[in-house]
């Protein structure tokens, strides 16, 4: 176990290197960030040379990839271009998102399991129709119309919420958001564990603990649910960072200052240091996400473990 | 179950509240007014003065700060603040009395000082301030912020503490406007804190205002509170203001009609249709200072070979503004008719109708002219635009609609879009633009000078074109030394005349500003900036 763990370790480095260089030079071939600062004029040129000069913008994009990687390591991410840090920047943006994501797996996991389960045992009857039909209902419409919506309904109409989430977001505030934010993949993981439930309900292992005159409960939690979570593990291990990366949309209808805020506002200011930063990040969450799905694997199924 | 669930977000509602309420009451400081709440969007730059050119930051700078001229919230005309006297002889050497009493809000004396201190760092190349080529008609410009290589003075000559209060300017050239210009930000005193810890002052800056900054938190929010010891006229009427950034518009609108926000100064485009039935009086659009253009490549010599100004006429003619302003904005936009701002005034150098016949919709001329002038060059024209933000796309399309109507072919115009601004102005700096592109100018200080120099004179700053017209560099220079601001205006309108008969770019509309606000408001106005004056506004 302790080998794979650094097996899979040493083969994050390379998928890192490579993401990051790529999302560099995505983010360097758009243009000339400096371009955009003067706002409808044009920034004159000693100021502009002087700018793209003290963001380093003026060398070679290999040697702006060293340069960087090399800060990165050192934990500089350089500096956004309203002069804040953008670790000062990210300090700010992740807790609020990550709050926002826990709420959201939290309703994945909760709702969809408990759907799912409850689905997948009582298949084709009508609460196995009804859920299914509204799970395709939540996968169908977009996520902002979802949130536009509630925000409405919730936040204008009837006033049980407020409709924008305060700078601080607590937990409280962003229940909405983040059962906005869960939708799709909560209809996802009702569908997986369902699927995966009905499946293992005819298999013999499920067959002897039910003739072996287990209590119900257990022969559910014990036998079926481990063995048809995996699926579901995995999906929602990478969901993590889906959701992270991805709250774009339910951060602006919200006006949360998270994540998703951050980087908008980057890729619309073309600040290299910013998006480059805050991808770097998300893709190191992804990283690490991935790495505990496999580990989980191997918790809940032995025969999976590897060497 | 679904009671329960109620109940806890009712809760998370009131607990809210609660916090916002204290939040507001804690600071105000005994004023006895009361504070609103105002949208607000992240500050592109640093808050500095001189670094700051877009109106989020200009917002908060026209808040903390005062200069020597102010403008006039209602009129525009530039006013005395802290300026006692500001004397000349020949438009070109200045004196400036700083008024006495003044001081900043950490107790500090204002003085001619704080405000050449101010100035030359502004100017000096190795701060990388935005704003600096407003110092560039100051002498020694050139040495402290050259062109191309390192600076060779740290401060500009032309400026001379002669006394405690007063301080002399000389300019590079004559401009008998000059004073006019100083009640732009950019021009603000700054105290010695400003340049002994340079990085807490831009954690909180410290001005001398209506207001001082209370609290403030970097992309979220910023609390300012009426400043008592305040010594101008135009103290704050509210007890303050708490700034909360939004990543959009529609959720500042969500926010106001839900009661959590007193004042949103950007009515989103989409609400325009609801926003009399949501708000009735409560919303107000009034005339900015911002005008669109359609500006052409004279880099590109299919741009800029003869008769191509009957082409660009022709053009102008093909556009139904008065359409397009209806049914796209909403009537928050006015079909220009000259290439100024209707806040100028008529005294400031507006004048309706300059345009004339160029900019009143004629389909059948627009195409005999397109015709006699050689046809659009390449056979196709490619309006450039960004298509984040301001819903360009849709005027664009319009304009283009329009121009395809009055042609008879569909496939005449079509639109160019960039997908962020950053790089369509960078396509716009290396000029590459392959047909006409987007302009829009916000003025920096309500005046004529404002609105041709910078975009039509020879090499200037925003000359994004490169358009270039002898007469009107002339006209130009002529009105710049003129002493007697009428005749100085005349000049101007003369030059505008040049721009008009070579149609160097296309009048599309002036801009109106919108805001919307909560029935606790009153005596709400927008200024010729399209920015809300905050501290008339009455709270309760």
């Amino acid at each position: 176990m302790g080998r794979y763990v650094i097996r899979r370790l040493l083969q994050m480095i390379p998928v890192f290197l490579g993401a990051t260089l790529l999302i560099f030079l995505m983010v360097n071939v758009m243009g000339d960030p400096i371009a955009g600062l003067c706002g409808e004029r044009q920034c004159d040129t000693a100021t502009a040379a002087q700018l793209r000069r003290e963001f380093g913008l003026d060398k070679p994009v290999w040697q702006q990839y060293l340069t960087y990687m090399g800060n990165v390591f050192t934990g500089d991410f350089g500096t956004a271009f309203n002069g804040q840090k953008v670790t000062e920047l990210m300090a700010t943006a992740f807790p609020v998102t990550i709050r926002l994501t826990i709420v959201a797996i939290l309703f994945e996991i909760v709702i969809g399991i408990v759907l799912g389960v409850v689905t997948g045992l009582r298949r084709g009857r009508p609460v196995d129709t009804s859920v299914l039909l509204l799970t395709l209902v939540v996968i169908s419409v977009p996520t902002f119309v979802t949130g536009l919506l509630l925000q409405l309904l919730l936040g204008v109409e009837w006033g049980w919420v407020r409709p924008s989430v305060s700078p601080e977001a607590p937990f409280d505030e962003l229940i909405v958001p983040g059962l906005v934010l869960a939708s799709v993949s909560l209809a996802y993981v009702t569908r997986l564990t369902r699927t995966s439930i009905a499946e293992n309900k005819r298999s013999d292992y499920v067959r002897t603990a039910v003739a072996k005159g287990l209590p119900r409960r257990r022969v559910i939690t014990r036998h079926l649910l481990r063995n048809s979570l995996i699926p579901v593990v995995t999906f929602i291990g990478t969901d993590i960072g889906a959701l992270m990366g991805g709250a774009i949309v339910t951060e602006r209808i919200f006006n949360i200052h998270g994540v998703g805020f951050q980087l908008y506002q980057g890729i619309l200011r073309q600040n290299t240091q910013t998006v480059v930063g805050f991808v770097t990040v998300l893709v190191l969450v992804f990283l690490v996400a991935n790495l505990l799905v496999d580990l989980l694997y191997a918790v809940l199924d032995p025969r999976i473990r590897y060497a | 179950m679904r009671g329960a669930r109620h109940a806890r977000w009712a809760a998370g509602a009131a607990a809210a509240a609660l916090a916002a309420a204290a939040c507001g009451g804690g600071a105000s400081g005994g004023s006895g007014s009361g504070v609103l709440s105002s949208s607000w969007g992240d500050p592109q730059n640093p808050l500095e003065p001189s670094n700051t050119n877009e109106v989020q930051g200009g917002k908060v700078l026209d808040m903390v700060f005062r200069g020597l001229k102010h403008y006039n919230p209602k009129t525009g005309a530039a006013e005395d603040m802290l300026a006692e006297k500001i004397a000349t002889s020949d438009s070109r050497n200045f004196t400036i009395t700083v008024k006495d009493g003044w001081t900043f809000s950490n107790g500090e004396a204002v003085t001619a000082k704080s405000f050449v201190d101010a100035w030359n760092y502004g100017a000096s190349l190795k701060n990388n301030q935005k704003n600096a080529y407003f110092f560039g008609y100051i002498e020694g410009y050139d040495k402290v912020h050259p062109a191309t290589g390192t600076q060779t003075a740290d401060t500009l000559s032309g400026l001379k503490v002669t006394g405690p209060r007063t301080f002399t300017v000389k300019l590079n050239q004559k401009f008998s406007t000059f004073p006019d210009t100083l009640g732009y930000t950019a021009f603000s005193p700054l105290p010695s804190a400003f340049f002994s810890d340079h990085a807490a002052w831009l954690k909180k800056p410290v001005g001398n205002g209506p207001y001082m900054i209370d609290s403030y938190t970097k992309g979220s929010m910023m609390s300012l509170r009426k400043w008592d010891g305040y010594p101008g006229t135009d103290k704050a009427q509210n007890g303050g203001v708490d700034l909360k950034v939004y990543t959009d518009n529609n959720t500042a609108y969500t926010d106001l009609m839900a009661g959590n926000l007193d004042l949103v100064d950007d009515v989103p485009a989409a609400q325009l249709k609801n926003v009399k039935a949501d708000l009735g009086d409560r919303y107000i659009s009034t005339p900015a200072g911002i005008i669109q253009t359609l500006a052409f490549p004279y880099y590109d010599p299919s741009w800029n070979k003869p008769g191509m100004e009957k082409v660009r006429t022709g053009l102008s003619m093909a556009i139904n503004r008065d359409q397009i302003t209806r049914t796209i904005f909403q009537k928050t936009r006015t079909p220009a008719t000259d290439w100024t701002s209707p806040v100028l005034g008529a005294d400031g150098g507006f004048k309706e109708g300059l345009c004339g016949d160029a900019c009143t919709y004629n389909p059948d001329q627009a195409k005999k002219l397109i015709q006699e002038g050689g046809g659009l060059p390449g056979g196709q024209l490619r309006i450039s635009y960004n298509a984040d933000t301001g819903s360009h796309r849709e005027w664009v399309d319009a304009v283009c609609n329009s121009i395809n109507n009055a042609l008879g072919n569909d496939r005449a115009c079509v639109g160019n879009p960039f997908g962020t601004f950053a790089d369509f102005r960078n396509q716009i700096g290396q000029h590459k633009m392959p047909g006409p592109f987007r302009a829009g100018w916000q003025m920096d200080y309500p005046l004529i000078q404002n609105f041709l120099q910078p975009l039509y004179y020879t090499n200037a700053s925003s000359n994004d074109g490169k358009w270039s017209n002898k007469d009107f560099d002339q006209l130009v220079d002529r009105a710049n030394a003129e002493s007697d601001t009428a005749k100085a205006v005349g000049l101007f309108q003369q030059a505008e005349e040049v721009v008009r008969d070579n149609m160097a770019a296309i009048p599309l509309w002036y801009q109106n500003g919108s805001a919307g606000y909560s029935d606790r408001l009153s005596n709400v106005a927008l200024n010729p900036f399209s920015v809300p004056v905050y501290n008339e506004i009455k709270v309760g």
